[in-house]
């Protein structure tokens, strides 16, 4: 479960061009369900994931992140929440990498490289063996049946194919909850419904999954449990579709 | 610990794998970089081992040779010298020496000539270096028959062939007996070349030099230290010239390295945005970026000095055998020692591992220190 409590994130602070992307933000997100923000473009869905997503810090409010705090190598006064805003940058990293998965908008994925050492790239700094994390990439290519692409290059891939080995990465550290940004932008609505179809699964499996999207073909499908709309940086509805 | 070092594994298999992608633009840059410490390792190793050569040849030289000089040039000296030279104080041998350079009109090649001191050998026998063996192919017991100044033969049986790769000076080396150096070189009795001398006390060196001087005006004590320091200021004037082509070499080197190295294009920027958004640290993306760096320095490193061994010590150094030697012909191919000073190796590393893993790191910090959101951005 994600707690965020009167979040707000400003660019530019104390100068002319000041502009408040996320602005006083309270709202819960409830663990191994989707959860879809939705919102015209320009009203802070990205900056809003960036700091659930431990990759960018609010400028005021706090976020706590509820049952994760088992994986983590510390403890903040013995509560089971973790308050991330406060934390130092490594502790940060570190909720980052055993925490979240992340599936961009471009998929963001490394030319030259193989697929299989696309998959794996989440993992490397983390020291574990790489026999280990490397059998969980195979797995998990063979769970979403591009097993025969491993050893290919990724430019090499079609656009389905890209999205299903950035989806792949984004598992390969057992993340809790998979964080989505506009992930269907770029895909036909066949490729779009196929991802809702696996989302629905990673949620069946007990993840909790975040994204943000303005494609119908996201926030209406029938397998999102709450819808946030978002304007200006604000919350106008939250509601659960269940 | 054990996490530590995975971390590291990791990271380094993924480096390897990530220069694998550029091949041509990283194998071309680790050429290049071998070649350089190539020839600096290379033209290393062979001004020590020959240092070190002439230092053990002067080992065995005397603390002081006494030379007389006629109207500026070398001449004779009476061998009455000897006894006069022997009756000051400290002095303990005085020596005559008989030695000179006979040119081999059959294959063009100096060798150097010196008359033994062992009157027990027969007339005839000599004793020659290698060098001299293999030019004329000769074995022991063979005839060697040297021209006389009136072109005359004089013949000699080959008694000792001193072993091959003892050291430079000895591969040219004819050692005769004082009849037939005479008879060789038409030399009038009671003469010698010069006169080795032997002092108790090497402090006293110069106080003997000194009164030999003052005792015979014509003539030129040269102390064993002059030479050798003569020899050292040789080989570092050559080494010198050779090291500034080189250096220069490694100067336009390093702005091309570091020109490929620090200019930070767009795509591995974007890349490590990507590395900081998937949950690469910036210590981690440096780490990485470090790894580049040593691979191809420490390849460059390793293999170039492992082939400046080769060439040098197997090879005998065909790359600078023109610039360095100036010795007689006889030396074709001729072996050094191998000698290897870690010193000046170590100064090797430092001057092309160190600065070139730096320039590979030092760009990345910039953008490796950039918020992993940007990322998201793209
Ligand atoms: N680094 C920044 N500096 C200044 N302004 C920024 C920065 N990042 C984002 N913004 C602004 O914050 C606002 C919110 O951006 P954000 O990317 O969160 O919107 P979004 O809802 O994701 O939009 P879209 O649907 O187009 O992706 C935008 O107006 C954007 O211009
Ligand atoms: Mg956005």
């Amino acid at each position: 479960m994600i707690e965020l409590s009167n979040l707000t994130k400003s660019f530019n602070s104390g100068q002319p061009n000041q502009f408040t992307a996320v602005d006083n933000v309270t709202l819960a997100i409830n663990p191994q369900q989707i959860t879809v923000l939705k919102g015209p473009s320009g009203s802070g869905k990205t900056s809003l994931l960036s700091m659930i997503g431990c990759m960018a810090r609010p400028t005021s409010g706090r976020i706590f992140l509820r049952g994760v705090a088992a994986a983590l190598p510390f403890r903040q006064d013995g509560a089971d929440a973790v308050e991330i805003t406060s934390l130092p940058e490594r502790f940060l990293n570190e909720i980052r990498r055993s925490t979240f998965g992340f599936i961009f908008q471009q998929f963001n994925l490394v030319k030259g490289i193989s697929v299989l050492e696309n998959v794996m790239l989440p993992a490397y700094p983390t020291g574990e063996g790489r026999a280990e994390f490397r059998a969980r990439a195979v797995s998990l290519l063979e769970q979403f049946s591009i097993a025969r692409l491993a050893s290919q290059r990724v430019e090499l891939l079609s656009g389905g194919e890209l999205q299903r080995v950035a989806i792949a990465r984004a598992l390969i550290n057992n993340p809790s909850i998979i964080i989505a940004d506009e992930p269907t932008a770029h895909l036909d609505s066949k490729l779009s419904h196929e991802f809702m179809e696996i989302v629905g699964r990673l949620k069946g499996e007990g993840k909790s999954v975040l994204i943000a999207s303005h494609d119908p073909i996201v926030f209406d499908s029938p397998l999102i449990d709450t819808l946030v709309e978002m304007r200006d940086g604000a919350i106008v509805a939250s509601r659960s579709c269940r | 610990m054990k996490r530590a070092i995975e971390r590291h594994l990791n990271i380094l298999e993924f480096t390897l794998a990530s220069l694998l992608r550029r091949k041509a633009k990283n194998f071309s840059l680790l050429a290049m970089y071998l070649m350089v410490v190539f020839m600096l390792a290379s033209l290393q190793f062979f001004v020590t081992a020959l240092k070190r050569e002439a230092a053990i040849i002067l080992d065995d030289a005397p603390d002081m040779v006494v030379q007389r000089l006629t109207a500026g040039r070398q001449d004779l000296v009476p061998t009455g010298h000897a006894a006069e030279i022997a009756r000051i104080r400290g002095v303990t041998a005085v020596r005559p020496r008989l030695w000179g350079y006979y040119y081999d009109a059959l294959n063009g090649a100096n060798y150097t000539v010196m008359a033994g001191d062992d009157t027990s050998a027969k007339t005839e026998s000599a004793s020659i270096g290698s060098g001299v063996a293999k030019a004329r192919n000769l074995a022991v017991g063979d005839l060697l028959p040297l021209i006389g100044y009136d072109k005359a033969p004089v013949m000699v049986e080959i008694g000792t062939i001193f072993p091959s790769g003892s050291d430079l000076i000895a591969a040219d080396l004819i050692i005769i007996s004082p009849a037939n150096f005479q008879r060789l070189f038409n030399l009038p009795g009671g003469q010698a070349t010069d006169l080795a001398v032997t002092v108790r006390n090497p402090k006293e060196l110069a106080t003997v030099a000194a009164k030999i001087a003052e005792l015979f005006p014509g003539s030129r004590p040269i102390l064993k230290s002059e030479i050798q320091r003569t020899y050292q200021s040789v080989f570092d004037w050559r080494g010198g010239m050779t090291l500034m082509i080189l250096a220069s070499a490694l100067l336009s080197f390093i702005i091309f390295a570091w020109d490929k190295a620090t200019g930070l294009s767009a795509e591995e920027r974007k890349e490590i945005g990507i590395l900081k958004s998937i949950g690469w640290e910036t210590s981690d993306v440096l780490l990485l970026k470090f790894w580049e760096g040593i691979v191809i320095s420490l390849t460059a490193f390793l293999l170039g000095t492992i082939l400046a061994y080769g060439h040098v010590f197997f090879l005998s150094a065909p790359l600078f055998v023109q610039a360095l030697k100036g010795w007689s012909v006889i030396y074709p191919r001729f072996q050094l020692v191998p000698v290897v000073d870690a010193y000046q190796l170590a100064v090797l590393f430092f001057l092309t591992v160190v600065p070139y893993t730096t320039a590979t790191i030092i760009p990345c910090w910039r953008a490796a220190t950039t918020d992993p959101d940007a990322a998201m951005r793209y």
